[in-house]
């Protein structure tokens, strides 16, 4: 066999698991295998910070189904990765990084641009490897890639010395059966497990199905419709299980937890049964529920172990992949109408209403609630929506509705302000062959945290039109603020320069408008989503809106 | 409650496994009371010994969270019952004319061995569960114990199960 140099080699394994974009920044540790991308058919996205090149790969694999690639070189480009793939970590999201690392001989030497970035990495990483040998390049990237992607999904970094991607092998791509001896993830529910959870169901009066991201990752949406119809129990998401339920459904109960719907809070509060399906039951989503019944049952269905108890005593714990096990249970008879409980919940919505109405002087500018309920009217069945982080985020993620292919992202698990701008560029590059409508939500504080990204969007002409919601403040720790420590006691959070959003879109090429009333934005949306190319919306919401 | 317990693992012999399995322990802020690691009959392979402490609760997390890093290949608990579990430690423990004989003689009691004599001290080498070492430190604690080391558990199941099957 001919040798071929490891760096030629990293990319043909690349290429044999299907990539085609890879998101990254270039440096001094990463210089032979940038000399192999000028030969490879994999397209090199430049980002404008490594920071967000972690989200650029989250954004691709969320609207792809498949796994994300970012790069790095060694030291400060590695280590600006580090949020990005904590990110990916904590909403399981399927990535793989590559960094660079500087030569095997001076690991550990303190030497110029050296950062021990698998250890770093390790608290949020599924797994990582340090590349010692060029020979193990095409069985470590099979493996990492699998292990990304396979399981609960989640982010693998491989380091790769300067002086391994200089290296001749004779290897060549001969390993691709995956064999590893301690990660056999089950799919499969425990049949005992799931009669039990059949039983528990039969008997319950008062059900409910918890949707977690779980659902939305292992592509569950058809059999959770399929099994809540067939049973006739109602179904509340997380932030991260949007989307894994029409909101335009009857049975469909809202958003759960400290920002989710009051209604949706109080009928997961009356149930007598939850059945959690991928979802981890983490602070943010269970602050509010501390009225269950003592004899509120819990049936757990996770693809991880680990989550099963974690948070929440458990009476039936089912490890296996939501898909699988939604499919086992419908095949299940346990028809029932719930006609009592569902009646329950309709007077506990009626009880509850959403409420979109705002007071002088807020009402005076933008209603950000009637603005993204306007936006559901108004956008296509197959919409991709990445909100950010902040009071946009739950905005968006509250009134938007997620009906049909509809789509939405965010930043759930970490909370990671600037994961939009990249996110929805990965997704648009995931839908360079067939364009569909994408909308960044973000706040002025999260836009700022991002911006150099415009460059990548102007750049690529990526179809992304941006929703900048604008209040001159750092609107969710204003709130915060507001509410633990009283109005006027607002510190820190004042972005007290005004920036001329309009011309800063100009300097891009990016169209833009600047809105303060809805029926304005009604106005300019239609005209933004025929535009083809990026846009930038500037909404102005006054800074005591932080009503969600 | 809160009860000690003995996990037995075994792992791949990977890059940076023992700081992936110690670092697990100190971000989910889990105690380790003790940890060895060594070589086993297969090169690729090694045993960790981990003495825990918790209630139940954080022991089955401890022992899921174990068993989702990749490198590691099994976990179990050495229960007291169907296990051999020993630890090993030296203790110098101050010894003159008047009370050498005195600590030797409670030394062979419990099956320690001198392993260095000096004029005013003594190195004693002893194995045994955490039990039998408490007991012994209870006895030469009076003579004065200038300083010891303890390996930390190790140990095995009873009878033909073996780990890697």
């Amino acid at each position: 066999m001919i040798p071929l140099l490891a760096s030629k080699l990293i990319l043909k394994c690349l290429e044999r698991e299907n990539v085609e974009f890879v998101f990254g920044y270039p440096g001094g540790a990463l210089l032979p295998l940038y000399e192999a991308f000028r030969t490879s058919p994999i397209k090199h996205i430049l980002v404008r910070n490594e920071q967000t090149a972690p989200h650029y790969a989250s954004g691709y694999a969320r609207e792809s189904g498949r796994v994300g690639v970012c790069l790095a070189t060694s030291g400060p480009g590695a280590t600006n990765l580090v949020t990005g793939i904590a990110t990916a970590y904590l909403d399981s999201i399927p990535i793989v990084a590559i960094t660079g690392q500087v030569d095997r001989a001076l690991i550990g030497t303190d030497a110029f641009q050296e950062a021990d970035i698998t250890g770093a990495t390790a608290p949020f990483t599924k797994h990582s490897y340090l590349v010692q040998n060029a020979a193990d390049i095409p069985r470590i990237i099979r493996e990492a890639f699998h292990i990304a992607s396979t399981g609960r999904p989640g982010p693998v970094l491989i380091d790769i010395p300067r002086d391994v991607q200089l290296e001749n092998v004779k290897t060549g791509l001969t390993y691709d059966k995956v064999d590893i001896m301690g990660y056999k993830p089950n799919l499969n529910g425990h049949s005992g497990q799931i009669k039990r959870a059949i039983k528990k169901i039969k008997e319950a009066e008062k059900p409910v199905i918890y949707a977690g991201g779980g659902v939305v990752l292992g592509n569950a949406q058809t059999e959770l419709l399929a099994f809540a119809e067939k049973n006739n129990i109602p179904v509340i998401t997380s932030l991260m299980g949007i989307g894994a339920f029409p909101e335009d459904h009857p049975l469909y109960c809202g958003i759960v937890g400290s920002h989710g719907y009051k209604y949706s809070n109080v009928v997961m509060n009356g149930a007598d049964l939850i059945i959690n399906i991928g979802a981890r039951m983490s602070n943010r989503a269970t602050s509010h529920l501390t009225k269950f019944e003592k004899d509120t049952d819990f049936v757990h269905i996770d693809i991880d172990p680990a989550e099963i108890g974690k948070n929440m005593e458990t009476s039936i714990p089912i490890v296996g992949d939501a898909k699988t096990v939604l499919s086992e249970l419908i095949q299940k008879d346990t028809i029932k109408d719930h006609a009592a409980w569902l009646a329950e919940i309709e007077t506990i919505r009626i009880n509850n209403p959403l409420v979109y109405d705002a007071d002088p002087p807020c009402s005076d500018l933008i209603n950000p609630k009637v603005l993204f309920k306007d936006m559901s009217e108004m956008t296509a069945n197959n919409t991709t929506v990445v909100g950010d982080v902040g009071l946009n985020q739950i905005w968006s993620a509250l009134y938007y509705r997620i009906i049909k292919d509809r789509r939405y992202y965010t930043s759930g698990g970490l909370g990671t302000m600037g994961y939009s701008i990249p996110a929805a560029c990965g997704a648009a590059f995931a839908t360079l062959d067939k364009p569909k409508e994408i909308f960044i939500v973000c706040g002025d504080g999260s836009f700022q945290m991002s911006m150099g990204e415009l460059g990548v969007i102007a750049e690529h002409q990526l179809n992304v039109n941006i929703i900048l919601i604008t209040n001159t403040k750092l609107g969710m720790v204003r709130q915060l603020q507001f509410d633990n420590y009283g109005k006027g006691h607002y510190s820190g959070t004042d972005i007290n320069f005004d920036i001329d959003f309009m011309k800063l879109a100009e300097a891009y090429g990016i169209k833009s408008y600047k809105v303060d009333k809805n029926a304005d934005f009604n106005k300019v949306l239609p005209e933004v989503i025929k535009h083809q190319g990026p846009t930038l919306i500037q909404c102005q919401v006054h800074p005591d809106f932080i009503r969600i | 409650m809160e009860k000690k317990t003995c996990l037995s693992l075994l792992v791949e012999n990977n890059f940076g496994v023992l700081s992936r399995i110690s670092g697990l322990f100190a971000r989910r802020g889990y105690n380790i009371d003790s940890l060895t690691v060594g070589t086993t009959e297969n090169a690729e392979l090694s045993r960790i010994t981990i003495t825990v402490t918790g209630d139940d609760q954080i022991l089955t997390q401890i022992k899921k969270q174990l068993n989702k890093l990749i490198d590691v290949i099994t976990v179990i608990e050495l229960k007291p019952d169907d296990s051999i579990i020993r630890e090993l430690v030296f203790i110098k423990v101050k010894a003159d004319d008047t009370t050498r004989s005195q600590i030797v003689e409670i030394a062979n009691m419990f099956r320690a061995n001198i392993v260095d004599v000096s004029r005013e001290s003594l190195v004693i080498e002893i194995t045994g569960t955490r039990y039998k070492i408490e007991g012994f430190f209870e006895m030469v604690e009076p003579y004065g114990i200038l300083e010891f080391v303890r390996s930390g558990d190790t140990g095995l199941q009873r009878g033909g199960r073996i780990l890697s099957h």
